[in-house]
């Protein structure tokens, strides 16, 4: 019998040599746990983030408008299905993850505990929001477990439209009208800082992240793609004519990045701790659905016993 | 852990993405029979055309080799290079061989 | 009525069933019983929504007046839309939907196969790309309806319910008046009582398996063709229009 010392290195010497896990591989208690607690939270985020934008399907200013946001909401919720999927490789099934969603235990990206009040928080969400997941996302791909990275791989394939979509709302909007560039202007004002806070803590307060790099779950630090971002999401502002919200943001030469200011990290810890403009909204809306539909599945399940029970008759 | 019996129970869903090319995995979903697993691989992994045809089969219903036959199963063809056509020296000049 | 008045008439009532039925269903997206059937409720309202446009875009060419898609969706009032007022009946429950989806899938596809016949080279055209998406809706909904019946015990009453509460809508698709005549004579427009027969057909086939009861043809609503809704229609164009009347003559 092989010790579980052992185990760990043979499993760190895959990690090492860049070799996927699959699901049936030994792997420790921890890396586990650690992943079922990431992926569930990336899948209830992807379907809780379809209701702010949902939220706008039905007022989409134009008809075109109207069928990409159905189709973007759509794809997230293809999304939650995707990683929800994942989860149930390490034998945690899709009812359970999304029972700790439901009774509030599990969390979600707090950035879709913002309410989407104009139709310029569309272009906002697509540009900044998605902006913001695609960094994490593109890096996933090269996460260490394999059903999570094949997962990423289908999602980055299929969000490269939602980032474009969100920033052409957003160019439309500043080109148009005065009151259209305002409305831009403000969707930007309150969608900033919030974007900013998805990347996570600073790196000398994430805790888990030394382990979760060293694991290769995560590939690079809440810091460098905060960084990155910045330094493109600056730039494109500028080519729409857009100012980003931070008087202290400035190109430092030296560093070859943005400087800018702070996050607001009370505002961070008071949302992820239930006191969000919408986080009772939000589980409330998933709570409904998942209530509403119970006679739906249950009914689909007695039929199809009653069907397999006459064809075996 | 007692599962809720009005759950839906896990399919794996096959795509073969062109006529002639074989049905690769993709993913699983939920479905509460065979036909609506089909109908549900259409509209959660066909959206962008990637579809042609679909296979699903019943995730219970997949078996498995294990991670630690690896060595057992897959070793013993490391040095059976005459198995590939690049082990054999042809003549110089030969054509279509 | 000339007959391009007439054309433009058929052409937007075929488009406002869509349209409208595809905003209700846009509702439901983030809502749904399961991820997978949320997926495909929005496909279907996607689906719908395409061919709306398609049949905007086409009326406002024939009226001629530089109306856009756009403008045809956002800028008329209650009186001058013309879809049955099937289409605008509140969501409900599952079973609502899904019924109201099915009453009109097994009056759309038949209607759509007509159209292809259509002396009308584009409606024509919009057909043959609808009859794909319309079959696969009326299998996907007849299926719905079956396991609702022949599910369980709440599964069929609701459907039941919702069969009872929608079929007084029925009657509206296929109403003939002088439009439709002048349509169906010029060989633009399918004869809609033959749509009716199949409509009927596969009403009764899909039920039978369901194990549920057609009830029985009473009074039947009217006045959705000539402008004339329910309550429901000025709050669905309130929400649906009021962002893009905020702001008049813009780009969005």
């Amino acid at each position: 019998m092989t010790d579980v010392k052992n185990l760990d290195d043979i499993f760190q010497a895959k990690i090492d040599a860049e070799q996927k896990i699959e699901p049936k591989d030994w792997m420790p208690d921890a890396y586990r746990k650690n992943l079922i607690r990431q992926i569930s939270q990336h899948a209830h985020s992807e379907v809780v983030g379809m209701l702010p934008e949902g939220n706008w399907i039905t007022r989409a200013p134009s008809l075109k408008r109207k069928a990409i946001l159905l189709a973007k909401v759509q794809d997230e919720a293809g999304h939650g299905l995707y990683l929800y999927s994942a989860v149930e490789t390490m034998g945690v099934s899709r009812e359970q993850t999304i029972d700790d969603l439901l009774s509030g235990k599990a969390k979600y990206s707090s950035i879709f505990n913002y309410p989407t009040l104009t139709w310029a928080d569309i272009g906002a969400i697509g540009w900044l929001v998605d902006g913001a997941a695609i960094m994490n996302q593109v890096m996933l791909c090269r996460t260490s477990y394999g059903p999570y990275a094949r997962a990423m791989v289908r999602i980055c394939k299929e969000e490269s439209f939602h980032q474009r979509q969100g920033y052409e709302i957003m160019a439309v909007l500043a080109k148009g009208s005065p009151e259209q560039k305002e409305m831009a202007q403000d969707a930007l004002n309150r969608w900033w800082w919030p974007s900013l806070m998805m990347f996570g803590p600073t790196d000398a307060n994430s805790p888990h992240s030394a382990q979760s790099m060293k694991w290769k779950i995560k590939r690079q630090s809440n810091d460098e793609l905060r960084q990155i971002f910045i330094d493109r999401t600056v730039q494109q502002a500028e080519v729409i004519g857009l100012t980003i919200p931070d008087p202290e943001l400035k190109w430092n030469e030296e560093t070859k990045h943005y400087d800018w200011g702070t996050i607001d990290w009370t505002e961070f810890n008071n949302v992820v701790a239930g006191n969000g403009p919408c986080n009772k909204e939000r589980l409330a809306a998933r709570n409904k659905a998942h209530n509403e539909g119970a006679w739906v599945r249950e009914a689909a399940v007695a039929y199809a016993a009653k069907k397999a029970k006459r064809k075996a008759a | 852990m007692s599962e809720n019996p009005n759950n839906w129970p896990l399919w794996e869903i096959f795509i073969q993405s062109k006529r002639g090319l074989e049905h690769k995995h993709v993913g699983s979903l939920h479905a509460a029979d065979p036909q609506m697993a089909i109908e549900n691989a259409r509209d959660v992994y066909t959206r962008r055309q990637e579809g042609n045809s679909i296979w699903v089969v019943a995730s219970q219903h997949v078996h498995a080799s294990r991670p630690e036959d690896a060595e057992s199963f897959y070793d013993p063809a490391d040095d059976k290079a005459y198995r590939h056509p690049t082990f054999y020296t042809m003549p110089e000049g030969a054509k279509y061989i | 009525m000339s007959q391009n008045n007439a054309l433009f008439t058929y052409t937007l009532r075929l488009a406002d069933d869509l349209l409208i039925l595809s905003q209700r269903l846009g509702e439901w997206c983030g809502h749904g019983p399961i991820l997978e059937e949320d997926i495909a409720l929005t496909n279907r309202a996607l689906d719908h929504l395409g061919e709306a446009r398609n049949l905007l875009t086409y009326a406002g060419q024939v009226e001629g007046k530089g109306r856009s898609e756009d403008n045809l969706a956002y800028l008329r009032m209650e009186r001058q839309f013309t879809n049955v007022k099937l289409m605008e009946q509140p969501n409900g429950d599952y079973a609502h939907t899904m019924v109201r989806s099915f009453l009109f899938d097994a009056y759309h596809l038949p209607l759509m196969q007509a159209l292809l016949k259509s002396s009308d080279e584009q409606l024509a055209a919009i057909a043959g790309k609808a009859v794909k998406e319309a079959t696969y809706h009326l299998r996907a909904s007849s299926e719905w309806i079956i396991r609702f019946g022949d599910g369980t015990e709440e599964s069929h009453q609701r459907a039941q319910t919702a069969l009872d509460d929608l079929w007084t809508y029925t009657g509206e698709l296929f109403e003939i008046d002088p439009v439709l005549e002048e349509m169906t004579k010029a060989g633009i427009a399918p004869d809609i009582t033959a749509i009716k027969e199949s409509w009927s057909k596969t009403v009764d086939q899909v039920l039978a398996e369901a194990t549920l009861k057609r009830p029985a043809d009473a009074f039947m609503m009217t006045g959705g063709r000539k402008g004339l809704h329910s309550e429901h229609m000025g709050f669905i164009l309130a929400e649906m229009q009021h962002v893009t009347r905020a702001y008049p003559g813009v780009e969005w």
